[in-house]
This record gives C-alpha cells, sequence and structure tokens, in this order.
C-alpha cells in the first residue's frame, strides 16, 4: 500500500496552548457520535472555541490571521485522557499536518503516528518562544523537518524529538502499520494455536 | 535476574521485530464498543480483509445507552445508527456480542472480568483508555486507537514498543473508609497527571495484596488517568478465586493447568523494576478532586491550593485554569459544598461491591431534597445480584434513581448529562471540562461511600462522620 512519505511539514502554526489539553477538550463527546471519521472536519477544539450560544469565544484557530494553520504549538501532556482516534482525527481533518509540543499522551501519540500526523517535542522554552514569534507575526512559515529534527522558521530554528520507530515510519511512508503486520501469517497462526482463547464451553 | 509479569507476557506474545524496530504484538483477546469500532470495520472493508481471529473478540454496547429506558428505538437516533452499526458488523464477521437482550450486557470493563474472558497472562486491548481495568487479574491490557482496532481485526496483531514499569507498592492498612478509588486518586495526585507517561504500573504491597478484586479493578482502571497507559497487579489466590467457575473461565482439567499457567506470569521476586515508588496505606486519606485533572485533588481534611503550590508555572497556570472553571477559591474547604448532582456508576465503581459498600449506610436514610441522585450498575449481572440481594430496593427507598446499565454520567454520550454549572460528586474516573455533558459542568471525584456522604447530606461531606465509620 503506497503511503506518503512525512518527511517536512510547512505553514502557519497556531498556538493552543495549556497544560493537559485532553481529549475531551480536542474533541467533545457528543462529536463521537458517528459512524465514519468523516464528519469530524471542523471540529476540534470546539468547546474552547465557541460558547454554548455559539458565539466565539475568539480561540487564536478562529482568528484570521492564524487561518489556514497546518501546525499546531501545544502544552505539556498533549492528548491526555481517553483513547479516541476521534481526537487526532479532528485535528488531521482540520487541516492539520503536524504537532508540536512539550510532551504526548501515550495513546494519543499512537494514534496520530498512525494516521500520518506527527507529534514531535520541543522544550517548554522554545515552544514559548515558537508562540511568541507567531503570536507576534502570524504569517511566519514554519516547518518541521523529521530529516534535520528541527521546528524552524526565517529567524530561528529549535530542535525537536521524536523516538527512532514512528519517525522511522512516518520518513518511509510505512506509518499504516497494517502492511507489516500482515507479513508473518505463519508465526502468527502458531502463537495463536499456543495461546488459549477464552471460551464458555 | 527475574523478569516482571509485564515482561513474561510480552515475550509469550511476541510475533516477532517489524522493520520499523517495533515488535509485532500478539493480541489474545480484543474488547469492542459502538464508539470505536464502526469506523475500523468501514477501514476493513475498504481494505478487502476478513477478520481473522472472530473467536477471541466480544463485543457489547454502552457509551451511548440510555439508563432509563433501553426499548428500541431510542428516542436519539444517532445513538440507534451506532448500536445497530455494531450489531450488523458482529453478525457479518461472527463476533459474540453481549447485547441488551443477552443478559450480560454491560460497560465493557465491567463484563470481560465479570464473565471470566479478562484472565491472567493475556494481552487485552479495546478502542477505549480504561482497557486498562483488565491488568486487575494479571493481564497487559491496554486502550488503542480506532486504526489499531482495525490492525487487530485484521491481523489479531499490533505494532508496540514495549513500556517501562513502575513499581508502586501501597504498604500497611488501608484506614477505615478509604477505598481503592482513594488510594488510586492519592497515587495519581502523588505522581502527576502526567507521571506515568512511558510507564506500565505495576501495583503491589500488602495494601493492594489484601484488595478485593472489585478494588483492583478499580485502581488499575484509573491507571491512565495518571498516564500509564496500563495498570496490572499479580494474580494471586484473591484472582484465582474471583475467576474460578465465571462462564469463560477453564473448567474441569483445565482449571488447574490454567491456574499453573496463570501463577507462572508473576513478577519474580527478584524481577528488575525501572522505578519504584513506595507509599504507606496510613497516609491515605478520603480523596476528592477540586479542578479540571484526576491529579487535582485533596484529601477531605484539606482545602482547595493556591496556584502557588503547583510544582512549576505551567502547573499555576493550570492551577488558575481550574480554580475560574471550578469557581473555587484557594484556602476553601471541600467539605461543605454544596453539590447538585450525585452519581454512583461507571467502569471505575458501577461494581457490585461498590454498590454492597454504600448500601448499608443507606438503609434508614434519605437523600437531601433538591439532590438528584443516580445509580447506575455497571452490567446487566451485577444490577440482577443487586436486585436479588435487596441493594436495588435500598437505594431506591433512600431516593436514589435505580438506572439500567451503562456508561451513564460519566461521559455525555448518552442522555444522562450534567446542566449548566451544576456540581456533581462522582464516582467516574474524569473531572475533565465539559466532561459530563454540560460545557461548564464541574466534577468532583470521589468514592462511591462519599458520594453516598454528598448524597444524604447535600454538600460534599466526610463519609466517616456521616456514617460513623470507625
Amino acid at each position: 500500500m503506497p503511503l506518503t512519505k512525512i518527511i517536512s511539514i510547512s505553514g502557519k502554526a497556531v498556538p493552543v496552548a495549556g497544560a493537559d489539553m485532553d481529549t475531551d477538550r480536542i474533541i467533545p463527546a457528543r462529536f463521537l457520535k458517528c459512524i465514519t471519521f468523516d464528519e469530524l472536519a471542523g471540529t476540534m477544539f470546539y468547546d474552547e472555541r465557541f460558547n454554548t450560544d455559539g458565539s466565539s469565544k475568539n480561540h487564536p484557530i478562529d482568528a484570521p490571521q492564524h487561518a489556514g494553520a497546518t501546525i499546531i504549538l501545544g502544552g505539556e501532556n498533549f492528548g491526555c485522557g481517553s483513547s479516541r482516534e476521534h481526537a487526532p482525527q479532528a485535528i488531521k481533518r482540520s487541516g492539520v499536518q503536524a504537532i508540536v509540543a512539550e510532551t504526548f499522551a501515550e495513546i494519543f501519540f499512537g494514534n496520530s503516528s498512525g494516521i500520518g500526523l506527527p507529534c514531535v517535542r520541543a522544550s517548554r522554552e522554545d515552544i514559548a518562544r515558537a508562540m511568541e514569534i507567531t503570536t507576534a507575526a502570524p504569517d511566519t512559515q514554519w516547518t518541521v523537518d523529521l530529516e534535520s529534527m528541527t521546528l524552524s522558521c526565517a529567524t530561528a530554528s529549535f530542535p525537536i524529538n521524536m523516538p527512532a520507530e514512528p519517525r522511522e515510519a512516518l520518513m518511509l511512508g510505512k506509518w499504516d502499520a497494517v502492511v507489516e503486520l500482515m507479513n508473518a501469517p505463519e508465526a502468527v497462526a502458531a502463537l495463536a494455536a499456543s495461546l488459549p482463547a477464552p471460551s464458555s464451553k | 535476574m527475574g523478569k516482571t509479569l509485564y515482561q513474561k507476557v510480552w515475550d509469550a506474545h511476541t510475533v516477532g521485530t517489524l522493520p520499523d524496530g517495533r515488535t509485532q504484538l500478539f493480541i489474545a483477546t480484543m474488547y469492542l464498543h459502538e464508539v470505536t469500532s464502526p469506523q475500523a470495520f468501514a477501514m476493513l472493508r475498504e481494505l478487502g480483509l476478513p477478520v481473522l481471529h472472530p473467536e477471541r473478540l466480544f463485543a457489547t454496547v454502552d457509551h451511548i445507552i440510555p439508563t432509563d429506558n433501553q426499548c428500541e428505538p431510542f428516542a436519539d437516533p444517532r445513538a440507534a445508527a451506532m448500536l445497530n452499526e455494531l450489531r450488523r458488523n458482529c453478525q457479518e464477521n461472527g463476533i459474540r456480542l453481549f447485547d441488551l437482550s443477552s443478559g450480560r450486557q454491560g460497560i465493557v470493563h465491567m463484563v470481560g472480568p465479570e464473565l471470566g474472558i479478562t484472565q491472567p497472562g493475556m494481552t487485552i486491548v479495546c478502542g477505549d483508555s480504561h482497557t486498562a481495568t483488565h491488568g486487575a487479574v494479571g493481564s497487559i491490557a491496554m486502550g488503542i486507537g480506532t486504526t489499531q482496532v482495525r490492525d487487530v481485526l485484521a491481523t489479531q496483531t499490533l505494532a508496540m514498543s514495549p513500556l517501562k514499569v513502575r513499581n508502586i507498592r501501597v504498604e500497611g492498612e488501608l484506614r477505615p473508609g478509604v477505598t481503592a478509588k482513594d488510594v488510586a486518586l492519592h497515587i495519581i495526585g502523588k505522581l502527576g497527571a502526567n507521571g506515568g507517561l512511558g510507564y506500565a504500573y505495576e501495583f503491589g504491597g500488602s495494601a493492594i495484596e489484601s484488595m478485593d478484586m472489585d478494588g483492583r479493578l478499580t485502581l488499575c482502571n484509573l491507571a491512565i488517568e495518571g498516564a500509564a497507559r496500563c495498570g496490572y497487579i499479580n494474580p494471586d489466590e484473591t484472582t484465582f478465586e474471583y475467576l474460578k467457575g465465571r462462564p469463560y473461565a477453564p473448567k474441569g482439567a483445565e482449571w488447574d493447568a490454567a491456574v499453573a499457567r496463570w501463577k507462572s506470569f508473576a513478577s519474580d521476586a527478584d524481577a528488575v523494576y525501572d522505578d519504584v515508588v513506595i507509599i504507606p496505606a496510613e497516609e491515605i486519606e478520603p480523596t476528592v478532586t477540586w479542578g479540571i485533572s484526576p491529579d487535582m485533588n485533596i484529601g477531605i481534611g484539606g482545602t482547595v491550593p493556591a496556584p502557588e503550590q503547583a510544582r512549576d508555572e505551567e502547573g499555576r497556570k493550570a492551577y488558575t485554569t481550574a480554580l475560574e472553571y471550578m469557581q473555587l477559591t484557594p484556602g476553601q474547604p471541600l467539605k461543605g459544598l454544596p453539590v447538585d448532582v450525585v452519581f454512583i456508576g461507571s467502569c471505575t465503581n458501577g461494581h457490585i461491591t461498590d454498590f454492597r459498600a454504600v448500601a448499608p449506610y443507606l438503609k434508614g436514610r434519605k437523600v437531601k431534597p433538591g439532590i438528584k441522585a443516580l445509580a447506575v450498575p455497571g452490567s446487566q449481572m451485577t444490577a440482577l445480584q443487586c436486585e436479588q440481594e435487596g441493594i436495588a430496593a435500598i437505594f431506591r427507598e433512600a431516593g436514589f434513581e435505580w438506572r439500567l446499565p451503562g456508561c451513564s454520567m460519566c461521559l455525555a454520550m448518552n442522555p444522562d448529562k450534567l446542566v449548566g454549572d451544576q456540581i456533581c460528586a462522582s464516582t467516574s474516573n474524569r473531572n475533565f471540562k465539559g466532561r459530563q455533558g454540560s460545557p461548564t459542568g464541574r466534577t468532583l471525584l470521589m468514592s462511591p461511600i462519599m458520594a453516598a456522604a454528598a448524597a444524604v447530606t447535600g454538600t460534599v461531606a466526610d463519609a466517616r462522620e456521616v456514617f460513623d465509620i470507625q
């Protein structure tokens, strides 16, 4: 299955500040009542962006100067909480192609990598600096580069990091694991035969 | 050098190493529910692949079902569509579904252990973060995303990297009125909501060893709230006693062989851990959350902290946001804070033991007028037991609404929701902003007896004082 090799992502950035940005805030539960992920475009961070009466909370995501941003700048423990893949799906389907944050929750990170949405870490100071730059000059063009492991713009460059395996998988276009998982049917069958399955008999 | 249960189970389920360096891990059992599986089946159909091991998959419906009236059609057509999609996917692929009419339906993390499908030494996954629950019997259980659900449907394996293991030992005896829920909240408070990142939590020590299985399920359920993707407890006599005779547990001669095999998975005495944390049981109080993350919690005797008390600058910002959202003031005690709603249930505290623990204290008492109190057994089997033991009658008599099994007010995907900025004394697992269905709703996490004390007094209260627990 040919997949896009994800090596570098460029575009405007948008700050989504705050620690513990949980998946209920990324995608409120009421949007989970869907049978396909197609319905999720535009729903990311919904209750962070809109009041209950539908009026805007003036979140940076909705600021005209950040329109079309492809990179999210986030805080510590980004994506904590539920395992709902709806969270990275909503982000990806809203046009975001990479997330730079201080740390990521485990399941969110795996879910994102598995759908080709790179999540890279940067230091608190560097993210704060990048947020400052992008807030002062929203048109700043950033590049998240998995080759050189940097987040950079014309005036600044910050080191980023990511575990080796998902980085490799993204760069080789092998981020959807199912192809590799189908390569060893005999070994899987042998293990299945040796490990008892629960039975009511 | 000895091995941990985590390493042993990992090794026993390793198929091989993938080109990117990750392990291909065989999955012994996968649970499915209606929220995170339909998209996975759709992806599978797109790829034209069959389900490889339907006999290792078990499904039920929990998140979207109403708890007041489960007659179909449901009032919410989207909920009905999700249930019907699950039925179709299970039917087409020969997957066992514990449907509403089965007598075995319930919250997926209640149903698996109750039926004895969840067994020691297994790798278990589900598209749900609280899958960590199943580690209580000595399995490696993890929440996964929907694309990974598809991977397991197609190959019964996952691409994974191993976690580190942190041994958390709770030593000594828990004080009266202190439950597994308090232990879990205390640990999360101590290590932080982010503290378990990259770790599996092995819970041990004398306080855990003497804990019953439902308490262990509660503890492991909350591992993920401390960022540990899985939590587990070594299998012991309590585990075997719990599993014996359950519908899917091994029977006859197979039972003895299974127990011998299960015992072999327990961590070796000389196992090496990546980290060890020791917590004296005596320091744990009945614990209540005050903020919007489960680690924002205090003992019932404590007061709401000020932002300056947070660990760092990021923490100070988080405290400020939380205080504003919760409408609380630093220095204020939680005790005496009026509540609007009480919810006893969820995969965290919807077990038979939770209702048994509360019932004697509710007998002869009434829910304070004006308080909406919901009691929601986690499964049909638990609901039936509660009826048979007279527990349901006690809750009804006290003024609780005794509901039908489901996730209910834990997560706002069904009609049970907070309204406006109501405060809910809740036995569920997450106090995130908006979690219980109102974008301004406020959640205080606590144990079932603490929630019951809130129900009868109408305020956050110390259950030990209200019910004279000594």
